[in-house]
């Protein structure tokens, strides 16, 4: 079934590479071959993490998110061979989208005219660490059965009723609380056995 | 090991909604747009007329070399072309 919003082909393509278990390292290892469909699943595997960071955690506008949003990946794009390492491709992205935030933000502050010696609002660590946390979640959604990862994603990232989803994945609205809690225990099971991701470091961001 | 009750899984999914659908797919365009990029402007500098009518008309030129002229992408060519 497919998600709103998502490509149809966009999708299948995922679950194949989910199920391949693509590392990070061998996406970013395919992205520098010219292998336009390793590129497309890099989009889609950060682009909620990108997202996120700018509208939750810098709590920018729309339009400035965008911009940042389509800055970061043509920056990633055309740098990644300054890439150290490449399972380090999380952290640099990370710190090039904190860094275009702040760009945003301050370059909004000398248009209107404020104090530009005076730094916008940043978002408190906490916040973007607990970004780091969710996106660990989203890794090991991946890990779960399809019908697992499109019922938790639909309910807690979507915002998506019961009906709604019963509707869309042909389940009886009845039962879907009770699928959403043993996906949660599928979940816990997976997300507490992993390993912490990679230290923001072998990066080469200018 | 930290654990994590119900609650907490459900509030850490719900912090990463999807992205706009079309920014997403502009993203994954990128190799395609380059490589349309790169093919106008290299056939712009070899000839003077197909530079003239790229410069009239930059949405069709993108649309003829297969690139959805998404203003990002139209400012760019405009860039390049003026560099040239």
């Amino acid at each position: 079934m497919e998600a709103p919003g998502d490509h149809g082909e966009a999708a299948a393509r995922r679950s194949e590479l989910t199920a391949a278990a693509v590392t990070d390292a061998a996406l970013v290892a395919r992205c520098r071959t010219g292998d336009d469909a390793a590129w497309r699943e890099l989009v889609d595997r950060f682009s909620r993490y990108v997202y996120a960071i700018a509208i939750q955690g810098f709590r920018l506008s729309q339009q400035d998110a965008e911009d940042v949003f389509q800055e970061v990946f043509a920056r990633v794009y055309e740098r990644l061979d300054s890439l150290r390492e490449d399972e380090a491709v999380r952290p640099w992205i990370a710190q090039l989208t904190r860094r275009l935030c702040i760009d945003r933000l301050r370059a909004g502050a000398r248009e209107s005219d404020a104090d530009i010696d005076e730094l916008p609002e940043l978002p408190a660590e906490d916040d973007l660490t607990a970004l780091e946390e969710a996106f660990d979640v989203h890794e090991a959604m991946a890990e779960l059965p399809e019908s697992c990862r499109q019922i938790l994603d639909r309910f807690y990232a979507r915002d998506e009723s019961y009906r709604t989803i019963g509707d869309n994945l042909g389940l009886p609205a009845g039962t879907i609380a009770s699928r959403i809690s043993r996906c949660l225990d599928k979940l816990r099971d997976s997300f507490e056995g992993r390993k912490p991701p990679p230290a923001p470091s072998g990066e080469q961001v200018t | 090991m930290r654990e994590y009750d119900e609650q907490q899984l459900g509030r850490l999914i719900g912090m990463l909604p999807p992205a706009p659908e079309a920014w997403v797919r502009a993203a994954q365009e990128l190799p395609a747009a380059r490589r349309g990029l790169d093919q106008l402007v290299a056939r712009a500098e070899a000839d003077a007329a197909f530079r003239a009518s790229v410069l009239a008309d930059l949405e069709s030129a993108l649309q003829a070399e297969g690139v959805e002229p998404q203003p990002r992408v139209v400012d760019e060519l405009r860039r390049l072309l003026a560099d040239n």
